[in-house]
């Protein structure tokens, strides 16, 4: 249970920023990781006044706030698009629509959870993460930045252009946790593949090897998600073994780039 | 601390704690439909209509609903009259405790999308969790309902 002793919804980021140094302080996303554990805060800064929750299509980009739900983001036409459904994909199989209705982008990025499906989808999105105080950065170097850091996730871009996307992921039953998330995206002929819930949070792979550089076929494919499969690392937990994941992660990345294909 | 919100039509002001849940401000009013299944954001049965929007309101600090609409089975009594006796034809529901968060959803997928095929309730509803039935009952319920509007709107043309 989460215990709060004062509630504020901020007026501004500096804010919102300043309160939620404290250490006995938290913000707010959708609540629903922060329910999970039983812990009390001194104070529990929102940010829901603050405009976060739009998505902005702008000439080069779709800038996300970070209160922006999960449903918005599986539904948004634009997003849809630019990634061929990828994004719906990857959201669609958590929990149910009226959790995704408070779930934000914005906690679940921040949160770097292992389990993730977002964090893994956006790996491959070339995304940039905006911290109020730390300022812009990768997706990537922020999925490593120290997880200690008290700072503000205030918006999300992710660069139009064409790139092609595709995610998939394994579960043992609907709406649980994933046993093993994977995205593959392919851009001016370079490959990017995120691997999540191994169960640790989503690692990167690109075509080091060049086993894709004459093009995917069923034989490359298979190649790529062995090297990728062999490359991760893996750990057992109640949904499913080490061997398991590495054997399913080999198939999903081959299913992904033959998905591709078809784009 | 002090909220005000709108609570099935009707303006409130509330005395609430900071960390008070949606679901028990509305059971303090009253609104016993809303039922607390899991209280780990899982089942649905605590699914309330937040200016319109499906939640689950043992999810959402009734803090951040001051100054929203909220509504409950109790305020959306003439617009799931028209389908749940569809579902209650087809001995859908045995305990019916997931009932009410089931029809406050299945509201919202027919607002959203009035013509939704089979996979596409099943997906919208894949958060409500039913321990008895095992679903089929409930799909055919809406089925039967939307078959039988559609052949209302059409007589009526
Ligand atoms: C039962 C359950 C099942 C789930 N299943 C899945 C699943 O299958 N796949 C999946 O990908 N995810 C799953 N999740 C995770 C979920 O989708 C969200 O990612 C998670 O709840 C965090 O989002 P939130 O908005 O609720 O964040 P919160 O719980 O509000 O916050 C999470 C953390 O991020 C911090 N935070 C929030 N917003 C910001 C911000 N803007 N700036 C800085 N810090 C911030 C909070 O202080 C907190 O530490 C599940 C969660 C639950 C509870
Ligand atoms: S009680 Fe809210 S989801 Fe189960
Ligand atoms: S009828 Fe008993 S839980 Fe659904």
């Amino acid at each position: 249970m989460l215990k709060i002793g004062s509630y504020v919804r901020a007026k501004s980021l500096e804010e919102a920023y300043t309160l939620s140094q404290k250490r006995s302080s938290v913000i707010l996303g959708g609540m629903l990781w922060l329910k999970m554990q039983n812990r009390s805060v001194q104070t529990a800064v929102d940010l829901c006044d603050l405009g976060l929750d739009k998505i902005e299509e702008q000439e080069d980009c779709f800038s996300i706030g970070a209160m922006v739900p999960l449903r918005a983001l599986e539904i948004h036409p634009g997003l849809q698009a630019l990634t061929q459904g990828a994004m719906a994909e990857a959201l669609k199989h958590i929990v149910g629509v009226q959790f995704r209705n408070v779930a934000t982008l914005g906690g679940s990025l921040y949160g770097r959870f292992g389990f993730s499906d977002v964090l893994t989808l956006f790996q491959v999105l070339d995304a940039k993460v905006e911290l109020y105080h730390h300022g812009v950065m990768s997706i990537r170097e922020f999925a490593e930045f120290p997880r200690n850091t008290r700072d503000l996730l205030v918006r999300v871009t992710v660069p139009k252009g064409e790139r092609r996307v595709c995610y998939l992921s394994q579960r043992n039953t609907a709406t649980d946790f994933p046993v093993l998330a994977c995205a593959v995206s392919e851009a001016g002929g370079h490959y990017t593949c995120a691997v999540g819930a191994r169960p640790g949070p989503a690692v990167v792979f690109t075509d080091e090897e060049g086993l894709l550089k004459n093009g995917v076929s069923r034989e490359s494919g298979e190649a790529f998600g062995a090297w990728v499969a062999n490359r991760a690392v893996f750990g057992s937990n109640m949904r499913g073994s080490a061997e398991y994941r590495r054997k399913i992660c080999a198939v999903l990345v081959r299913r992904c780039l033959m998905q591709l294909e078809e784009v | 601390m002090e909220i005000q919100l709108t609570l099935n039509g009707k303006k409130l002001t509330c005395a609430i704690e900071s960390d008070t849940l949606l679901i028990d401000l509305v059971r303090q009013q009253g609104c016993f439909s809303v039922k607390r299944g899991c209280e780990t954001s899982n089942c649905g049965l605590c699914t309330v209509l937040l200016d319109g929007t499906p939640v689950l309101s043992c999810s959402v600090l009734a803090a951040r609903a001051a100054g929203h609409q909220v509504q409950t089975l109790e305020g959306l009594q003439e617009e799931a009259e028209e389908f749940v006796g569809f579902i209650a034809d087809q001995g859908a529901e045995q305990c019916g405790f997931c009932n009410p968060g089931y029809v406050i959803n299945t509201i919202a997928l027919l607002r959203e999308n009035p013509d939704p095929t089979d996979d596409q309730i099943r997906a919208y509803l894949a958060g409500n969790l039913c321990r008895c039935s095992g679903y089929e009952g409930q799909l055919r319920g809406i089925r039967n309902y939307l078959n039988w509007r559609k052949e209302e709107r059409h007589g009526n043309v």
